[in-house]
């Protein structure tokens, strides 16, 4: 039979799983050969590591060490589109989980992850995608450990989604997390804000702007290990993700039942980042980041802070940006150059361009 | 209504049959449409909203602005701590 | 100088103008400024705080946002739920409630609704769909009003005959009227909104002035360009005087922007319009002239009968009008808040109930 006269033999019903033409169908979701053969030039090739080669249906791990605790963090990625500057929805995916994690006080370990695959996605951007995922895991020093994927039906999904659950181990003894910002506290920024949400935004390509601001999606868990291993009291540490810095600011003041004031002048922003949001009318304030954290200590021990965070990957622009004081009422307040206040709520909804 | 920044015009060109600029703004680019301000002239500024120029920046006229409000800091530099706002 | 001053945002300078305006207020004045983008503006560096207790600043119906009727809103949910339909909208008008839904619900129930930044994105949009009837969602004031004019000439030009819009621009000359000529009127001075008056020039402000004996001052955007706006009107009215001043030159000329003048003359023609919690305002929107009508996608979708109705606790109007701060409304902060917002001031965040909300809320 000439090319043209082969049959286009695909999917479930076919006994003879002939090769893709580079993009993902049906069959490799049926769990059969094709699924196995996807998996292995794919996935394993990039991710193989002893657990996940042992190729079970469950990973089996040893326990929690003597006098830590576990910590486990899961999280969904359907950001869109999947590639954009400084990043992709793979590196995403494992910084997103890796983050959460350490932003209890644990060093991340290992990862799950389950890739939702539709109908019509290419091959080649997966593997992309899957390259970035590997080489992000390595940065973080975590292991994918068990892995699932589906096929859905073309338009069921969209291109990819990837959700990711992450384990790690934390010092027993620690008390870290939103309801423990005390009055009298420093608030640092690991840097400078914004980056991500300007990066996804022109990634989309409908705001017609160049900007070359790249997003920060980083593994956070080593600048957060030599924090602690310097002995510093830390009382709060969260990745201003969805919502921004003020979001989720507002949810540390109200968890802890605190007011927090910041600085206007003393939080960075990268200029490009603040251009393109005067250009549409946006709040950097608001816009995601996926490479930086909030760090709440005692204000004595700010100035070690930032001394060990410069020296750190990831941590070179940290800033104090503002105090905590007691309240019970969980405000943030935002003082301006001119030396007014006003105060910060919860981003609400979608923050959307705008003319006026 | 009236979100409108200034950025300077770096290049100028037609597009689908209407004009169009680059328009810089401290590194930021975007293209812009200049039919509203035809006459425009590259490494001037425009204020630009919704994709539109919408004027041209005036030089002269942008000078006495500030040279009113330098001589009011002048004047304002001699007033006492009372009359000033904390 | 071949660049906008940098500094416009200098605080020193800021605080060194109201300092003066400070020393010379010697009485109570009620100040409007009639811009969404003025009000952000102020709120967003707390200006309002650096002026003295007697200047008290009124937010005017200036977002186009807040003032754009129910009906339209109606009329933009209807064909944004035509299947063959993509809704093209700023952002802004994305989370204004309509009867029961806004936009932003609509597209949750799978209405193809598409933010865009410029109405030139909408006509792409048209040309990369020629299967999809394209409609823009037109409002804004006489800022906006050349992009549209603009746009619909292009279309013309280019023959696209998928693209229309949904008219429903305003234009400010006409709600200053309405303003000063109600009995319940207690503003004294205007701020005139500095990117109309870039496109309009100022002379249409002349005629206001003298009628009702009211200082009018064209004013930009930056703390410094409001400061220095504001101090000129209090000069005036301490002087009992009542004339237009240009607190902008650097893009406002008297007669404004002739070519995009004319391309909104060729385009459009003043019409009645109804004002969002107002009413209808004669002469004070922009309707497409014969030679464009086939440019209102009004004529290209049959659209039931719509009847409107407001949140009987809303008193928007009141608001808009200055005749009421949004503090004196019964439901504010309460039953209307930004997450469910009642009525138009509390959606947009220069709504001057959103502003009011987000920015005068109480330390204790």
């Amino acid at each position: 039979m000439t090319q043209s006269e082969m049959p286009f033999l695909e999917g479930p019903n076919c006994p003879l799983p002939l090769k893709d033409r580079g993009q993902i169908v049906l069959g490799h979701g049926s769990g059969g050969q094709m699924t196995h053969d996807l998996v292995r030039d794919v996935f394993q090739r990039r991710l193989s590591n002893a657990i996940l080669d042992t190729a079970n249906d469950a990973a089996l791990l040893t326990a929690a060490p003597p006098g830590k605790r576990l910590v486990v963090s899961t999280d969904a990625h359907i950001v869109s589109p999947l590639f954009f500057a400084g990043g992709d929805i793979g590196r995403l995916a494992v910084c997103g989980t890796v983050n959460d994690v350490a932003m209890l006080g644990a060093d991340p370990r290992f990862l799950t992850a389950t890739f939702i695959l539709e109908e019509g996605f290419s091959i080649a951007e997966l593997e992309l995608i899957v390259d970035s995922f590997a080489e992000a895991c390595q940065e973080a020093g975590v292991e994918l450990i068990a892995a699932d994927t589906k096929v859905t039906e073309n338009g069921k999904s969209d291109k990819l989604f990837i959700s990711t659950t992450g384990f790690g181990w934390a010092d027993g003894r620690l008390q870290i997390g939103g309801e423990q910002a005390k009055s009298g506290d420093a608030v640092i920024i690991s840097g400078p804000v914004g980056n991500h949400g300007i990066a996804v935004a022109e990634a989309r390509g409908n705001l017609g702007f160049i900007s070359q601001v790249r997003s920060d999606t980083a593994p956070l868990n080593h600048l957060v290990m030599t924090l602690l291993d310097a002995g510093l009291d830390i009382h709060v540490l969260r990745d201003p993700t969805r919502g921004g810095l003020a979001t989720t600011l507002v949810e540390i003041a109200r968890q802890s039942l605190v007011n927090i004031e910041l600085i206007e002048e003393q939080i960075p922003i990268d200029k490009p980042v603040r251009k393109t949001c005067e250009l549409l009318g946006l709040d950097p304030l608001y816009l995601a980041n996926e490479g930086k954290l909030i760090l709440i200590l005692p204000s004595d021990q700010a100035e070690d802070a930032l001394r060990i965070m410069h020296n750190t990957r990831y941590g070179e622009e940290a800033q104090v940006i503002g105090r905590v004081l007691a309240s019970s009422s969980g405000q943030v307040w935002l003082k301006t150059p001119f030396g007014t206040t006003r105060v910060l709520e919860m981003l609400a909804g979608e923050m959307l361009p705008r003319i006026c | 209504m009236c979100l409108g920044i200034p950025g300077k015009v770096t290049k100028i060109y037609e597009q689908d049959g209407t004009l169009m600029a680059s328009v810089d703004f401290d590194g930021v680019e975007q293209s812009v449409c200049i039919a509203t301000t035809p006459e425009v002239e590259l490494g001037q500024y425009v204020l630009v909203h919704a994709g539109f120029a919408l004027n041209i920046l005036s030089d002269t006229e942008a000078e006495e602005t500030l040279k009113i409000l330098r001589d009011l800091q002048e004047f304002n530099a001699g007033l006492t701590e009372e009359d000033r706002i904390q | 100088m071949t660049e906008s001053p940098k500094n416009l945002r200098d605080a020193s300078l800021t605080t060194a103008i109201m300092a003066e305006i400070r020393r010379i207020t010697t009485r109570p004045w009620n100040i409007m400024e009639i811009c969404g983008g003025q009000t952000h503006a102020i709120m967003q560096y707390g200006l309002d705080q650096l002026l003295p207790p007697d200047i008290t600043l009124i937010h005017g119906p200036g977002c186009p946002v807040c003032v754009t009727s129910l009906q339209a809103i109606e009329q933009g949910l209807q064909i944004a739920s035509q299947p063959e339909v993509i809704l093209t909208t700023f952002g802004d008008m994305l989370r204004v409630p309509g009867n029961k839904a806004d936009l932003f619900t609509a597209r949750s129930q799978g209405a193809d609704v598409r933010v865009v930044y410029s109405p030139l994105d909408s006509l792409r949009i048209a040309s990369a769909n020629p299967d999809k009837q394209v409609v823009f969602f037109a409002i804004g004031f006489e800022t906006t009003a050349p992009t549209i004019a603009s746009t619909i000439l292009s279309a013309s030009k280019a023959g696209i005959p998928n693209f229309s819009i949904l008219p429903a621009n305003v234009l400010v000359p006409p709600a200053m009227h309405a303003i000063l000529s109600n009995p319940a009127n207690r503003v004294q001075g205007f701020l005139a909104a500095g990117h109309v008056c870039a496109v309009m020039g100022y002379h249409e402000y002349l005629p206001i002035a003298e009628q009702y004996q009211i200082p009018i001052v064209v004013t930009g955007f930056e703390p410094v360009d409001l400061a220095t706006g504001i101090l000129m009107t209090v000069q005036q009215l301490e002087a009992g005087k009542h004339e237009v001043a240009n607190a902008y030159p650097r893009f406002v000329t008297k007669e404004g922007n002739r070519v995009a003048q004319d391309m909104i003359a060729e385009v459009f023609k003043p019409v009645d319009r109804q004002w969002r919690g107002i009413g209808t305002i004669p002469l004070s929107g922009l309707g497409l002239r014969p030679e464009y009508a086939s440019f209102n996608a009004l004529t290209r979708f049959e659209l039931p009968e719509t009847s409107p109705s407001e949140s009987p606790l809303c008193i928007a109007g009141k608001v808009l009008s200055g005749v009421s701060k949004p503090l004196d409304c019964p439901a504010f902060g309460r039953q209307c808040t930004p997450v469910q917002p009642l009525g138009a001031p509390m959606v947009s965040s220069e709504g001057a109930c959103a502003a009011y909300y987000r920015y005068h809320r109480t330390r204790e």
